[in-house]
C-alpha cells in the first residue's frame, strides 16, 4: 500500500482579499513525483508558497505532513521535517554564504556542533554533481548569480539537506537545454537514493526527462479542474491548456 | 586627582571657577556614577581601576593663543604631530588639548568674521554671549547618567571645544581639535559641543593620540553634535592611542529636518575601545552617513561601529564599517540601526566587513536591526542579510529558525 507524504483539503489562499486559491485537494504519495500544471495565473507557485507559509498570503484548510497536520507550524519547523521548496525567484541574501547557511541548518537539525570541514566535504560532493566546486557556495548566497546559477544553488541546497519532500516552482527557468537535462538526471538519482518525492510545477517537459510523473494535477483559476496520469502533462504539451480547458469545460457539461 | 568623589568634583569645579550650573550637572555625574554599574554586555573592563586614574592633570601654564607662546615640551609634541604645519595650511581654527586642559585655541579672524564660535568649552560655559546657549545644549544628549562612563565624564569633564555655526554660514575649511594625553595613568574626559545652525555647514576634525606607558590611562570623551534644518555636517575623527588606553568615548548628534551629517571614524589603537557615534534622525528627511575603519593589533580589542535611529519619516542612513584584525587582536563591529514607528519611507543601510589577517585573530559583526515601521526599508550585510520579509522567509524555508 502506497503512503501520503502530503495531502492538501480544501486550502484556500488570499493576498490583501483577493482569492487565489479556492479549495484546492490534491496529494502526494511517498517516493512518487507529482506534476503541477495551469496557464500563468492558476496559482500553482501559490500553492507552494501556502504549503510552506509564506506570510504574504492569509492560508486556510487543511495541510497534512506524514499524516499530520503541519498548517500551523512555521516554515523552519515543516523545513526540520524535511520539506524542501525552491522558489521561483530565489532570493538574494547579502552577508550569508551558501555554505554558511547550510552548516546552520545542519546544526540546528543536529542540536549541536558540526565542523565547518565536513560541511564543506558534503557541499563539494554536492557540488560536483552539478559541475560546480565549493566556491560556488562560498559566495554570497544568490548575491549576483545568474538565473542558472540561483536554480543550481537551489539543487545544491537541496541535494545537501537531504528532504523527504521536494517542492520545484520552475526549476528549469533560467537553464539551458544541457543543465535541465543534467537536473533532472540528478532529481532522477536523488530520488532513486533517497525515496524522496516531488511536487514539480514546471511549463517546460524536458526538467521531467528523467523522472517517471505518477500524477498530473491540472489548477485552473485556484481549482484542481483535473487530476490524470502522465497522459495529461502530453496532453497539454500538445494541446496547449486554452483546448484542454474548454475540453474538459465540455466533458463536465455532458 | 585620582579616583572619583564628591569632594574632588566640588575642588575641580573651584578650581575652573565655573557657574553653578555646571557643577550642578558634575554632581549629578558623581550620583549617576555610584548608581550605574559597568557595561556588562561588552568587553571585559574590570582591569581598569579607576581608584588609580588621574582625573584631572593640571599643566603648569595658561592657555594661549599663539604657538610660539606654547611650552617647548608640549609644542614639540604638537610639532612633531604636524598640528601647527596643518593648521597654516589647511585649517580654519585648531584647539589643542594636552592631558586636561587646552593649551592652545584659535580661530582665523576671517572665519570669526562670519560670526562662527571656536571656544575652549570651558570659556564658552562661562561666555557672557554664548553661556545661554550652551547651557540650553550641554550634555542634552548625552546626559550624566546615560551610562556609566557618561557619568564619569560628566562628573570630571575638561576640556573640550565649543562650536557654534550661525545660520547660512558655510565654513569652507575645517576646524580641528586635537586631543593629547601625556600624562602616565591619566584620565581625558574633554567634552566637545557642536551646533550647526539652520542652513550652514561646518567639517570638523577631531584628533587623538598618546604615548606608550605600562599603567592604564582612560579616555572618556563626550561630543554631542546639533544639526539643524537644512545644515551639513562633516565629522572627521582619527583616534590612535596606545595600548595601555581604555577608550570608552560616547558621541552623539541629532540631525533635524533635510540636515545631513556625514561621519568617517579611524579607531586605532588601544587596549580596548568602546565606542557607538550615534545619529538621532529627528527631523523628516534627515541623513546620516558613517564610514568607520578599525583595527585590532596585538592585545587589542577594538569594539566599535555606529547607532542610528529614526525617529521622522523619509530619513535615511547608512552605516559602512570596515575592521581589521591581527595577531591576537579582536574587532567587534557593533551597529544598530531602529526606525521608530513614524519614520514612513526610512531607509537603513547597514554594511560590516571584516578581515582576519591571521589565525588567532579575531572578529565580530552584530549589526542589528529594529524596525517599528512597517512602511520602511532596512537591510544589513551581515549574518542575516537584508531583512526583507523574503530574504527571511527565504533562510526560514532552508530551517534556520
Amino acid at each position: 500500500m502506497t503512503q501520503k507524504l502530503l495531502s492538501l483539503s480544501n486550502l484556500t489562499a488570499s493576498v490583501s482579499g483577493r482569492k487565489i486559491l479556492c479549495g484546492v485537494e490534491f496529494s502526494v504519495d511517498k517516493n512518487e513525483t507529482v506534476v503541477l500544471l495551469g496557464p500563468n495565473g492558476a496559482g500553482k507557485s501559490t500553492v507552494a508558497a501556502a504549503i510552506m507559509g509564506n506570510p504574504k498570503f492569509k492560508v486556510s484548510g487543511e495541510i497534512k505532513f506524514l499524516n499530520k497536520d503541519i498548517s500551523k507550524l512555521s516554515v523552519d519547523k515543516k523545513a526540520m521535517l524535511g520539506i524542501f521548496a525552491s522558489f521561483q525567484n530565489p532570493v538574494e541574501v547579502p552577508g550569508v554564504t551558501t555554505t554558511e547557511m547550510l552548516r546552520t541548518v545542519m546544526e540546528e537539525k543536529k542540536g549541536g556542533f558540526v565542523p565547518l570541514d565536513s560541511v564543506r566535504e558534503e557541499i563539494t560532493t554536492q557540488a560536483k554533481k552539478l559541475g560546480q566546486n565549493i566556491w560556488f557556495s562560498e559566495r554570497e548566497l544568490n548575491v549576483g548569480f545568474s538565473g542558472g546559477e540561483k536554480k543550481k544553488n537551489e539543487i545544491l541546497q537541496m541535494l545537501t539537506l537531504k528532504p523527504k519532500l521536494v517542492i520545484l516552482d520552475e526549476i528549469d527557468s533560467g537553464l539551458d537545454v544541457d543543465a535541465g537535462a543534467t537536473i533532472s538526471k540528478i532529481l532522477a538519482d536523488y530520488q532513486k537514493e533517497s525515496g524522496c518525492s516531488y511536487l514539480i510545477i514546471t511549463h517546460n517537459m524536458r526538467v521531467l526527462k528523467h523522472l517517471k510523473p505518477s500524477k498530473a494535477v491540472l489548477l485552473n483559476e485556484g481549482q484542481v479542474t483535473a487530476v490524470g496520469d502522465v497522459g495529461l502533462v502530453k496532453r497539454v504539451e500538445k494541446q496547449g491548456f486554452k483546448t484542454i480547458l474548454s475540453e474538459i469545460c465540455q466533458e463536465g457539461e455532458k | 586627582m585620582k579616583g572619583l568623589t564628591k569632594e574632588l568634583v566640588l575642588e575641580l569645579a573651584k578650581l575652573k571657577n565655573e557657574p553653578k550650573w555646571v557643577t550642578e550637572l558634575r554632581l549629578l555625574g558623581v550620583k549617576a556614577w555610584n548608581e550605574l554599574v559597568m557595561p556588562k554586555w561588552a568587553p571585559d573592563l574590570s582591569d581598569l581601576n579607576l581608584e588609580q586614574i588621574e582625573t584631572y592633570v593640571k599643566p603648569d601654564f595658561e592657555m594661549v593663543k599663539n604657538w610660539d607662546e606654547v611650552p617647548e615640551e608640549i609644542r614639540k609634541t604638537f610639532d612633531e604631530l604636524g598640528i601647527p604645519e596643518a593648521e597654516k595650511a589647511s585649517l580654519a581654527g585648531v584647539g589643542a588639548q594636552y592631558d586636561s586642559e587646552t593649551v592652545y585655541h584659535n580661530l582665523k579672524t576671517e572665519v570669526e568674521k562670519q560670526g562662527v564660535v571656536y571656544l575652549p568649552m570651558e570659556e564658552a560655559v562661562k561666555d557672557r554671549k554664548y553661556s545661554k546657549m550652551v547651557r540650553e545644549y550641554f550634555m542634552k544628549i548625552v546626559p550624566a547618567n546615560d551610562h556609566k562612563f557618561a557619568a564619569l565624564h560628566a562628573a570630571v569633564w575638561s576640556g573640550g571645544s565649543f562650536i557654534y555655526v550661525p545660520k547660512d554660514v558655510d565654513v569652507e575649511v575645517p576646524l580641528q581639535s586635537y586631543y593629547r594625553l601625556n600624562a602616565p595613568g591619566a584620565g581625558q574626559f574633554e567634552h566637545t559641543l557642536i551646533i550647526v545652525d539652520e542652513g550652514a555647514s561646518l567639517h570638523f576634525i577631531e584628533g587623538c593620540s598618546a604615548p606608550k606607558y605600562n599603567v592604564a590611562n582612560l579616555h572618556a570623551g563626550s561630543v554631542e553634535i546639533f544639526v539643524k534644518k537644512n545644515a551639513h555636517m562633516k565629522f572627521s575623527t582619527v583616534e590612535s592611542w596606545s595600548k595601555n588606553m581604555y577608550n570608552l568615548n560616547t558621541k552623539r548628534a541629532i540631525v533635524e529636518e533635510d540636515g545631513e551629517l556625514e561621519w568617517i571614524s579611524g579607531s586605532f589603537g588601544s587596549k580596548i575601545t568602546m565606542l557607538y557615534p550615534m545619529a538621532i534622525l529627528n527631523g523628516r528627511g534627515a541623513k546620516f552617513e558613517y564610514t568607520g575603519v578599525t583595527f585590532a593589533g596585538k592585545g587589542q580589542i577594538i569594539d566599535n561601529g555606529a547607532k542610528v535611529v529614526h525617529v521622522a519619516p523619509d530619513t535615511c542612513s547608512t552605516i559602512n564599517t570596515k575592521s581589521l584584525s591581527k595577531d591576537d587582536g579582536v574587532s567587534i563591529s557593533r551597529t544598530l540601526a531602529k526606525i521608530l514607528p513614524g519614520a514612513k519611507n526610512a531607509k537603513a543601510f547597514i554594511d560590516c566587513k571584516s578581515l582576519i589577517l591571521n589565525e588567532g585573530a579575531k572578529a565580530e559583526a552584530i549589526p542589528e536591526v529594529k524596525v517599528a515601521c512597517m512602511e520602511a526599508e532596512a537591510a544589513h550585510e551581515a549574518s542575516v542579510g537584508k531583512i526583507s520579509e523574503e530574504a527571511l522567509f527565504y533562510l526560514m524555508s532552508r530551517g534556520l529558525s
